[in-house]
């Protein structure tokens, strides 16, 4: 709990600093519910996916995170989003898998 | 006799409706997911409206159904495991059991008693008693397990993410009898059966081509369909994953979506040969024939899924493409192909169009809807 919270507020430190407009982190909340959710699960708990749920998460790095989802995991059905997505809107998911973890 | 009891207080309860009719037909009305609120629509084809809602479901991201032969009761494969009977009169759960971990869809068998449901976590098939969701058959695959169909003689056919296998579980006894088939191909992804229960088709995710099943023969033999349709050409990747189910049945030919390509892939039924190919508007999601077989409506994976194309059968050329809206999941014709109804997920809204003029007739208010399900499904083998 205690590291949860750590990463929580570690997290949450670039995040509020790289300023995305509310809309804009809407739109990405909803592509993470939506479109992550079809394989991962609406609640994150896995599916053809693995699980996304924070504590599943928990031991990466939002870098670390951010990087699978722009590129992919090659061999797998975890496709490259970077064609989508830009690196801070990718950093932006990946802090937000890490601290949501009330679902 | 306590039942007999119980039979006669109903009738006698029942009776001051009939001085006024509130029955209700079930073979015009349908469910529709809705995903991200846990509910299903209850909706009337006749009426272009929903007339009720059925809550209280859990994650039905990727959720389906199948129907009781009375078309009384719907089975919904939900995605965190559970597996719900609704009746969708009475519009109340009428059973529930948390079954597995995690769970990608189901069958009903040919004689209504069985429900099956395939699972992910952990992975396998689990057989269910209709009337009484008490659980009949455990068959563990070790394997993530998809493509599951019903087929004739209280069978179920699936196949194996992990292991490349197709299995047919029998249930016509009281212990299972398992026929394994080796050799399926990388990572099947999904899995349709015919309308007559005899061809198998698994779409393969791991590798180019899907592979095909006579389940006429007593050990059916895999046989390769589309070996290189993706060679030569580099793979986009896969926002979603297309869904194969048994409306790829075309006249006689099969239309199929194509993994990472912007195609569909047109195979002649008899020799299960190559007969073509169709560029369309992004990778295909589902590929549906109207009944008939006429045209076939596609929609697609994102960043296109905001769009419809409508093919011609016979020339395999687009013939009508149309904009519903952000998040085109799904579609569901009326049973004689009438009316296609389309769900817009991201403005909560299905939208229903008139497949030969391509009108909009109307719409339908709907929460992040995706799956829509008549229940003329419950007639029909595979679905």
């Amino acid at each position: 709990m205690l590291r949860l919270l750590l990463v929580l507020t570690l997290a949450a430190g670039p995040a509020a600093a790289d300023g995305l407009t509310a809309d804009h982190a809407r739109r990405l909340e909803h592509l993470v519910v939506q479109d992550c959710g079809s394989c991962h699960g609406l609640t994150r708990k896995g599916g053809l996916g693995s699980p996304l749920t924070a504590e599943a998460l928990a031991h990466f790095e939002p870098e670390g995170i951010a990087m699978v989802i722009l590129d992919g995991v090659p061999g797998t059905a975890m496709p490259p989003w970077r064609p989508l997505l830009s690196d801070e809107e990718a950093l932006w998911i990946a802090e937000y898998l890490l601290k949501d973890d009330d679902k | 006799m306590t039942r007999l009891a119980a039979l006669l207080l109903t009738l006698v309860l029942a009776a001051p409706a009939v001085a006024e009719p509130s029955y209700r037909a079930t073979g015009d009305l349908g469910l529709i997911v809705e995903r991200a609120s846990g509910s299903l629509l209850v909706i009337d084809q006749s009426e272009r409206a929903a007339i009720g809602r059925i809550e209280g479901l859990g994650d039905l991201s990727h959720a389906s159904l199948v129907y009781s032969p009375d078309e009384h009761f719907a089975f919904v494969f939900g995605r965190d495991g559970a597996l719900t009977k609704v009746d969708i009169l009475s519009r109340e759960i009428a059973g529930r059991v948390i079954q597995a971990g995690n769970s990608i869809g189901g069958a009903i068998s040919d004689d209504g008693r069985l429900v099956a449901v395939a699972n992910y976590e952990p992975g396998g098939v689990r057989v269910f008693d209709a009337d009484t969701l008490e659980m009949v058959a455990d068959i563990p695959t070790g394997s993530k397990t998809i493509g599951l169909v019903d087929i004739p003689g209280r069978r179920f056919v699936f196949s194996l993410w992990d292991a490349g296998e197709t299995w047919i579980a029998d249930l016509s006894s009281e212990e299972p009898r398992i026929t394994r088939i080796a050799g399926i191909g990388k990572n099947p992804y999904d899995a349709l059966v015919t309308g007559d229960g005899r061809t198998y088709i698994a779409g393969l995710f791991g590798e180019d081509g899907l592979t095909a099943l006579d389940l006429w023969d007593d050990q059916p033999a895999p046989r390769r369909i589309l070996p290189e349709y993706g060679r030569g050409q580099e793979d986009l990747p896969v926002y979603k994953m297309p869904h194969l189910e048994g409306w790829a049945l075309a006249g006689d030919q099969f239309v199929l979506p194509a993994v990472g390509q912007h195609e569909v892939l047109w195979v002649d039924a008899g020799t299960l040969d190559e007969a073509g190919r169709t560029r369309t508007h992004g990778q295909p999601v589902f590929a549906m024939a109207r009944p008939g077989g006429r045209h076939v409506w596609v929609n697609f994976a994102p960043p296109f899924n905001d769009t419809l194309q409508v093919i011609d059968t016979r020339t395999h050329a687009v013939i009508h493409q149309m904009t519903p809206g952000p998040a085109v999941l799904h579609m569901e014709f009326t049973a004689r192909g009438t009316e296609v109804w389309v769900s817009v997920r991201d403005a909560n809204r299905v939208d229903i169009y008139d497949t030969a003029t391509f009108e909009k007739l109307g719409e339908i208010a709907a929460q992040s809807p995706s799956g829509i399900f008549f229940t003329a499904r419950a007639h029909r083998m595979g679905l």
